[in-house]
């Protein structure tokens, strides 16, 4: 194992994962380190996918400049990782005076932003969203949707396709100075010049490990249920209440449509103790459907597949109220902290990517690499393309004609490149997320014993060797004869 | 683009039937298209016996049933083409498939709609807890342990008393797992009673009625559910939850007809059946669009999805031969105690075969049939069961002078 690196990025979430795929164009050795069974499995797969355009945060502020930043660089970004993602537009709406009035004051704000938005009234606000009636409502052209699993993977496998190391089921347990970053570990010893904490929910703990103390974080849960897709014609745009005033970070439960289809209500905000405790709770689940059925009411019990939770990074403790920006900042030489990076982090990603790099390029000298490759060359999803070109594809390569999937129609062939993902990434979930097989109506149901005959018959995987998220998440107890 | 006379799509137990008779009713240019390589669909991992009792006349497994049909497909030389998925169904019965070889456009005079059901999952039941691995419904357990030779789990809860999980219950039994309990919430179980008999009470399973999950534990594979008891309106009494460790949960907590690509070919479907509305020809509001089996209504033996598949086999039939003509239909409603009843039209032209499902366990009462004037049959039940479908035939006379609306109840 390579163990000396320029840089190591600790945490593999959508901010790590850009923060590699926009180092690996210059000549660096760059190590990106998570402790699970793939990239993303924390925040970054736990959200709302919503690429926001920047008028909730406060002028001046990293939020607001990085959102807006991120936003663009999203957007240009997606041409080349082919993540999915869609411009969707956002409505915000307002049912009270004060809503209105709050309405106004983000509006303003969001202008200093450099964020375009319309206030709309009336018969308009149906017009653009169906199915609404409210006092006024807000647009937000530059808002869209995208699959934050989606980004993540496509930035985490093309940065390790431009030579980005990828160390997966890798925790790191001490970290020690000595001239370089020594990095103890459970798959062993890692060096760097730099190291950059991009752990995401534990980034104080992890700040404290390198030897910054005071940082504190407290974990804010949010759970969402998620509808049949079949409502997808029906949603045209995320639909935002008026958030509560002063309360930083927390955008009220709202009505998504997902990039695939699937509608998402959430998330609602709890804080809990433990940063990993993806539970989902009776009473939330329960509220979460009362709110959103008061932000649009047309939607049954009978239309949820799936609830989930994510947890938020918030620097905010329970009670108090206010805004704490982003803290993004070389603590001590050659070690950059992210802390507290929770909403709009997905958006910020690309932008937080290029402030690192030229916090970098400040103390020396970036080369270009000359065979970088922007591209995302993984799963390429044959269901979004056109019949003549689907009919193409089957006749080039038969697995493509042999649909596993049945409810997103994903075939085999893009189960088989999930599989051989260049990170080495082999639960089920990590399937799941590159391929969006187990992801629709039936959750599985179907292909779940396909793909188990699968990476069985073509992998040579051994009962023992299947797991859902982490190795402990076992599926199988063996063979039965 | 190839032209069929009938497409059948989906080779289960009604699938297999309706090929079957299609052909022998003198339909030539017949398809039965399946999307395993092998026909037969669910029966493939039914691997304990019981069925064929009805059409056979004997206890036959799943697999030895499908031979019964493979028999007679490969004797009538009827088209199978299998290892195919239709993709896409649309108004004017134009098929898109996709297999290995390609994917193919296919116009039909008819299609037999026959792709059958899929289990709830937990998301449609929204369990609360965490999200470990574990907990499969029982359907998928049962592929994995029969045809795939996985072991799922050693401690066992199984959720809903559906006939899948009473089944596995026996199978993780005799395989050396521990099923712990199985949990209904209902206070009746929505399995026949027979498999009660013999999945449950011969291997001193406890089946608790009116109990469900409240909780799920585990980070990583799952290590326990808390379940609690239940009032009459399902809210959960205070004071009973308990907790039990377990590895593994299955779920069997109903099937829902498989019916997006009737949707996407704009089929109207009843909310109650989640199946396709038909007539007393089973055909939907598509002209030459036919469904029958589990995909039309969930029923309780493969046997009767066989036999619906034979009629509906006969009706396309007759449909290519320009028998059936546009006809004047009458709604059938389902009144008073009834949860559905099928068909939900009628033309009073030819007798019908009424099936129907009680909402709840009831003894000793009667089955009307009536319109608004007058009541048109009236039978008496001893014991009516949801878990149980009902039949009730009526005779075209005794239809003939409806004035409309004819309303099914218990009384």
């Amino acid at each position: 194992m390579k163990t000396q690196y320029d840089i190591a990025i600790v945490g593999a979430g959508v901010v790590g994962s850009f923060i590699a795929y926009e180092l690996s164009r210059y000549r660096l050795k760059i190590a990106l380190i998570d402790k699970e069974s793939d990239v993303g499995l924390g925040t970054s797969c736990r959200n709302s996918g919503v690429l926001h355009a920047g008028f909730y945060y406060p002028t001046g502020s990293l939020k607001a400049r990085l959102c807006v930043e991120g936003n663009s660089l999203m957007k240009e970004l997606q041409k080349y990782l082919q993540f999915p993602m869609k411009a969707t537009g956002k409505l915000l709406v307002a049912f009270r005076k004060e809503e209105v009035e709050e309405l106004h004051r983000l509006k303003e704000q969001g202008e200093a932003n450099g964020v375009e938005l319309e206030l709309i009234k009336g018969e308009s606000i149906g017009k653009l969203q169906p199915g609404i009636e409210a006092m006024m409502g807000m647009y937000s052209p530059n808002t869209a949707i995208l699959s934050p699993y989606g980004a993540t993977i496509a930035a985490a496998e093309t940065a390790a396709r431009n030579g980005v190391d990828v160390f997966l089921s890798t925790e790191v347990k001490t970290v020690k100075k000595e001239g370089d970053f020594k990095l103890k570990t459970n798959n062993g010893t890692i060096r760097s010049r730099w190291l950059i904490n991009a752990t995401g929910v534990i980034s104080d703990k992890f700040s404290s490990m390198v030897g910054v103390d005071g940082y504190k974080l407290y974990p804010c849960r949010g759970e969402y249920h998620i509808l049949d897709k079949k409502l997808a014609p029906l949603v045209k745009m995320p639909i935002y209440p008026v958030p509560a005033k002063g309360v930083s970070g927390h955008l009220g439960v709202h009505i998504t449509p997902t990039v695939e289809g699937p509608i998402l209500i959430g998330p609602s905000a709890e804080y809990i103790d433990d940063p990993e405790d993806y539970s989902c709770t009776l009473p939330v689940m329960e509220k979460l459907f009362e709110e959103g059925y008061k932000l649009w009411p047309h939607f049954t019990r009978k239309d949820i597949i799936r609830a989930f939770s994510g947890i938020r990074a918030k620097p905010i403790p329970p009670g108090e109220k206010g805004f704490k920006d982003f803290i993004i900042k070389e603590d001590l030489p050659n070690f950059i902290n992210l802390v507290g990076i929770e909403s709009p982090g997905l958006t910020a990603a690309p932008a937080i990517a290029k402030m690192i790099k030229k916090m970098i390029e400040k103390k020396e000298k970036l080369t270009e690499k000359e065979n970088f490759d922007p591209y995302y060359r993984g799963v390429k999803r044959l269901e979004p393309l056109p019949e003549e070109e689907k009919e193409r594809l089957v006749r080039e390569n038969p697995n493509y004609g042999e649909i596993i999937c049945r409810c997103e129609k994903v075939t085999k062939q893009e189960i088989l490149d999930a599989i051989n993902n260049p990170i080495g990434a082999k639960s089920l979930v990590g399937i799941k997320y590159r391929s969006r097989a187990m992801m629709g109506r039936c959750q599985g149901g179907y292909c779940l014993p396909k793909i188990v005959d699968i990476m069985e018959k073509e992998f040579g995987l051994k009962p023992h060797d299947f797991y859902l998220h982490k190795p402990e998440s076992w599926m199988f107890g063996g063979r039965l004869r | 683009m190839i032209e069929k006379d009938v497409v059948i799509i989906g080779a289960g137990p009604a699938g297999m039937a309706a090929a079957v008779s299609a052909k022998e009713s003198g339909v030539k240019d017949l398809l039965l298209i399946e999307r395993e390589n092998k026909i037969g669909g669910i029966l493939n991992q039914c691997i304990h016996d019981g069925f064929g009792l009805h059409n056979f006349r004997e206890s036959l497994t799943g697999p030895e049933y499908i031979d019964r049909y493979m028999q007679k497909i490969s004797q009538l030389g009827i088209d199978v083409m299998s290892n195919t998925m239709v993709v896409n169904l649309n108004k004017d019965k134009v098929l898109t498939v996709s297999n290995p070889s390609g994917r193919l456009r296919i116009k039909a005079k008819s299609i037999i709609l026959a792709m059958g059901c899929r289990e709830r999952t937990r998301g449609a039941i929204s369990i609360p807890g965490s999200r470990p691995s574990g907990i499969f419904t029982a359907g998928v357990a049962q592929r994995l342990m029969n045809i795939q030779n996985y072991s799922v789990g050693k401690r066992i809860v199984i959720l809903g008393s559906g006939d899948i999980g009473l089944i596995m219950a026996r199978r993780l039994t005799l395989e050396g797992s521990k099923v712990l309990a199985v949990l209904e919430k209902l206070p009746f179980s929505s399995g026949l009673p027979r498999n009660i008999t013999q999945c449950l009470e011969d291997f001193n399973i406890p089946l608790k009625l009116s109990h469900t999950v409240v909780k799920i534990y585990g980070k990583e594979r799952l290590t326990g559910v808390d379940y609690a008891q239940l009032d009459e309106r399902g809210k959960v009494i205070e004071g009973t939850t308990r907790h039990l460790n377990c590895d593994t949960l299955l779920l069997s907590v109903g099937l829902i007809p498989e019916n997006e690509l009737s949707e996407e070919a704009g089929v109207h479907l009843d909310e109650r059946t989640m199946g396709a509305i038909v007539d007393d020809t089973y055909q939907t509001n598509i002209p030459g669009v036919f469904s029958a089996g589990n995909v039309l209504h969930v029923h309780d033996l493969a046997d009767m999805a066989s036999m619906e598949g034979k009629k509906v086999g006969i009706f396309a039939s007759m449909y290519i031969r320009g028998e059936i003509k546009e006809e004047k239909l009458y709604d059938v409603i389902a009144g008073e105690g009834v949860r559905y009843v099928l068909p939900q039209k009628i033309s009073t032209q030819r007798d019908v075969q009424l099936l129907l499902r009680v909402k709840a366990p009831i003894r000793d009462h009667y089955i009307v049939v009536r319109d608004s004037k007058r009541v048109i049959k009236r039978r008496k039940v001893i014991n009516m069961h949801p878990a149980v479908m009902l039949s009730l035939s009526l005779k075209a006379k005794e239809l003939a002078e409806t004035n409309g609306r004819i309303e099914v109840l218990i009384e």
